[in-house]
């Protein structure tokens, strides 16, 4: 038990004590600095003039978005034809069929908004073309494309800067080489080691020792599950995800990837202080991410730990912990860690079935996913995090009598009016979402008897996370919610997108409005960002904003199931 | 706009020799020089492949160590875990039933020793491991089957358990194919 908790604090600390050299390096790079990957430049400058780019130019938040969404267009349209067509293309060894329409729609958008909502099975239902060219390469761009995203952020909170925020195809194209490529080589280079597959060789049949037949898939998983984890998408290569013992063979490997997937968000926050040469700001923005973080982790450690109450009745011994849906090799305190960082970073790859968790680690789940921005994904969680800054920095402003500023910009109504939205979408997409099928549901069990694996409350709960999980670009689920039928496939995909490119566009043009203001000297009446107090009023208004509002919605499902356990 | 698309394109498609192209063979290169070349790492018995070392498969004849239950019935093409909900009144029967079956094969283990693992099916359905608990639990049944000393039995075990790395982080575990292969050796199988 001691060796399992242990196991946890050393990633969580790992992994914060990297992010913070990587921080500085993040921010040297995009600043365009001397740094030690500069023998890089020579293939960024092949693919810019690949592209026919000059990224030399400064772009304004308009031209930012435009180059933004017209090439995750391209994107779009090209993982639809490959996913309608997998079944005739090469390198198919197993034989998979191609994607329906509505599936191939709902996989495609998936991907593209770096979730990883999966209504198929990766044995069964990719060819290793679609998973290498498909899902592999979506996982790379997407990561990116948040990552730059955030980026011209930053560069909007810098004095003294005005239209032109950087250019876009800079940084994302720098994202690739200089971070993602490099680092998930090294992750998977680990992962090969210990075992996980990367080979194009299909299924292997075999006669097990006992005499059962039996075919073992593999493909190229390690190079994936590197960047599944490290662009914190999540889409696993199997449909166990990593739970899967090729996908995740060791408690080395298990650790591995949950360090990959956490580093980068937090190194992301470092990078703002390193960037803005505001560290006192990053530190702030960190303890709130993470006295938020371990709020959710220490209940779900707890429970999960402590094991299913019912089942321990039937005389069993709970020494390891709820073990259903779990491994034995990862145990529960890992299974718990994992779970949480997993659903606050919307990466959502998981290595225990969420779905057979107790109640309350479901519900810290969901909740990771509802706030969203406690680290939250590749770049974009900051992004999340600054919409809930504006709303605290106007509110705090108000109840001093002072105007509301942000690092001697101004903010007026046409910047709180995005974020509201911005931060309003969320529930509604959820909440709505969850109304909807919950009345389609009750008016007709029978017809929909197929959506739901367990009855009451936990069933309400499995819809309730779905339509969470597809909003917070996420992409972990209950699993056992029946979910590739037109209607989960059609309605997620439709919140995906929303909820993708809404928290997108939103921040952007905040900062784009912002960066073109006046700026105003600090003075001793300037509201400080930087300080503990401030730190607590941005806690509150996630907190209030993001949590409060799903309050009843939890109520009726994980709470309710709770009461009814113990 | 239409300066962006064709960049946009044409870049894509660069991008995608780099991620796709560069990025996989690389990791394949290296993967050759990896245990089991990057294929998973086989096991064979008697010159005859049995499985893969990661890659749990159903023991439920009563003189090997059973593996755990698998919502998938260890098909090692269509991973999955049985997503039941913990409070899920026809799963907790299910279990109960998996309880009592564990009871009636292993008499020896006293009520509210019944591992836990041994009743709960894995997130992949393909675990390929027990606790030493879960080994342990069986060692009288396996032993009185194959009628072989229940010591010798227990030392295979010991011998097997994988301690967490560097002693320090993460579970104990056994891994039931090697443990199984060790037990048909001992009976001469």
């Amino acid at each position: 038990m001691f060796s399992e908790l242990l196991g946890i604090a050393i990633i969580f600390g790992a992994t914060v004590l990297l992010a913070i050299p990587l921080g500085l390096y993040l921010a040297t790079v995009y600043r365009g600095d001397k740094s030690w990957s500069d023998f890089l430049a020579p293939l960024e400058r092949l693919l810019f003039r690949a592209g026919g780019i000059d990224a030399r130019r400064g772009m304004s938040w308009q031209q930012h978005l435009m180059a933004l969404l017209t090439i995750n267009l391209v994107w779009f349209l090209f993982a639809m034809l490959i996913l309608c067509t997998q079944g005739v293309l090469p390198l198919n060894p197993d034989a998979n069929p191609s994607m329906s329409p509505d599936l191939a729609f709902n996989t495609a958008i998936s991907f593209l908004v770096n979730c990883n909502l999966q209504h198929y099975s990766g044995e069964s239902g990719l060819s290793y073309l679609s998973q290498v060219v498909v899902i592999m390469f979506l996982q790379f761009v997407s990561a990116a494309t948040g990552m730059a995203a955030c980026v011209v952020v930053f560069n909007a909170l810098k004095e003294g800067t005005n239209e032109k925020l950087g250019n876009f195809y800079d940084y994302f194209v720098k994202s690739l080489t200089r971070v993602l490529l490099p680092i998930a080589l090294l992750v998977a280079l680990v992962l090969v080691f210990q075992g996980t597959p990367m080979t194009f060789a299909g299924k292997q049949p075999l006669i097990t020792l006992q005499g059962d037949t039996t075919a073992v898939s593999r493909g190229p998983v390690a190079a994936m599950v590197a960047i599944k984890e490290l662009g914190t998408n999540g889409g696993g290569f199997f449909g166990a995800n990593s739970a899967h013992p090729l996908e995740n063979p060791t408690y080395l490997t298990n650790m591995v990837e949950n360090f990959a997937l956490v580093l980068i968000p937090i190194a992301m926050v470092f990078a703002l202080g390193f960037y803005l040469k505001r560290r006192r700001l990053s530190y702030m923005v960190f303890g709130v991410m993470t006295a938020g973080f371990l709020l959710l982790l220490a209940p779900t450690v707890y429970y999960e730990m402590q094991g299913n109450p019912a089942i321990a009745q039937m005389g069993t011994d709970m020494q390891l912990g709820a073990m259903e849906g779990k491994e034995i090799r990862l145990g529960a305190a890992a299974s718990a860690y994992w779970g949480i960082t997993n659903t606050i970073i919307s990466c959502g790859s998981v290595n225990s079935m969420h779905d057979s968790h107790m109640p309350i680690s479901g519900m810290s789940e969901m909740l990771g996913m509802m706030t969203n921005a406690f680290y939250g994904g590749v770049g974009v969680g900051f992004l999340n995090f600054f919409v809930f800054v504006i709303i605290a920095v106007f509110i705090s402003g108000l109840m001093v009598g002072r105007t509301p500023e942000l690092l001697g910009k101004k903010i007026e109504a046409r910047e709180m009016k995005i974020a509201i939205i911005v931060a309003l979408l969320h529930p509604l997409m959820i909440l709505g979402g969850t109304a909807m099928a919950a009345h389609l549901y009750v008016s007709n069990p029978t017809e929909y008897a197929g959506w739901l694996a367990n009855p009451g409350y936990h069933g309400f709960s499995e819809m309730l996370y779905e339509y969470t999980s597809a909003a917070a670009n996420n992409g972990s689920g209950f699993e056992g919610l029946g979910d590739n039928t037109p209607f989960w496939n059609i309605s997620t995909g439709v919140v995906l997108l929303l909820s993708r490119f809404l928290p997108v566009i939103g921040p952007v043009a905040i900062a784009g409005l912002l960066a073109r203001k006046k700026y105003t000297p600090e003075s001793a009446g300037t509201l400080r960002v930087d300080t503990a107090t401030f730190g607590l009023m941005v806690f509150f208004v996630i907190w209030i904003i993001a949590a409060l509002a799903f309050f009843p919605a939890l109520a009726l499902g994980p709470l309710a199931e709770h009461f009814s356990l113990y | 706009m239409k300066n962006n698309f064709a960049s946009a394109f044409r870049l894509t498609l660069a991008l995608l020799v780099l991620c796709c192209g560069v990025y996989p063979a690389l990791v394949w290169g290296a993967a050759l020089l990896a245990p089991g070349q990057g294929q998973g790492v086989q096991v064979s018995h008697k010159g005859r492949l049995v499985g893969f070392e990661n890659v749990g498969q159903k023991f439920d004849w009563p003189e090997y160590f059973n593996s755990r239950p698998s919502a998938v019935g260890y098909a090692a093409d269509g991973s999955g875990g049985s997503n039941k909900g913990p409070s899920n009144p026809e799963y907790l029967a299910e279990v109960n039933t998996h309880v009592a079956a564990f009871r009636q094969q292993n008499p020896s283990v006293k009520p509210g020793q019944v591992p836990v693992e041994m009743v709960t099916a894995s997130g992949s359905g393909l675990d390929p491991h027990l606790s030493p608990a879960g080994a342990y639990a069986q060692v009288e049944r396996v032993a009185r089957l194959r009628g072989l000393p229940a010591e010798r039995v227990r030392a295979l075990v010991d011998a097997r358990v994988q301690q967490p790395i560097f002693v320090l982080l993460g579970p104990s575990k056994v891994n039931v194919l090697q443990l199984n292969l060790a037990l048909d050796s001992l009976s001469g199988r």
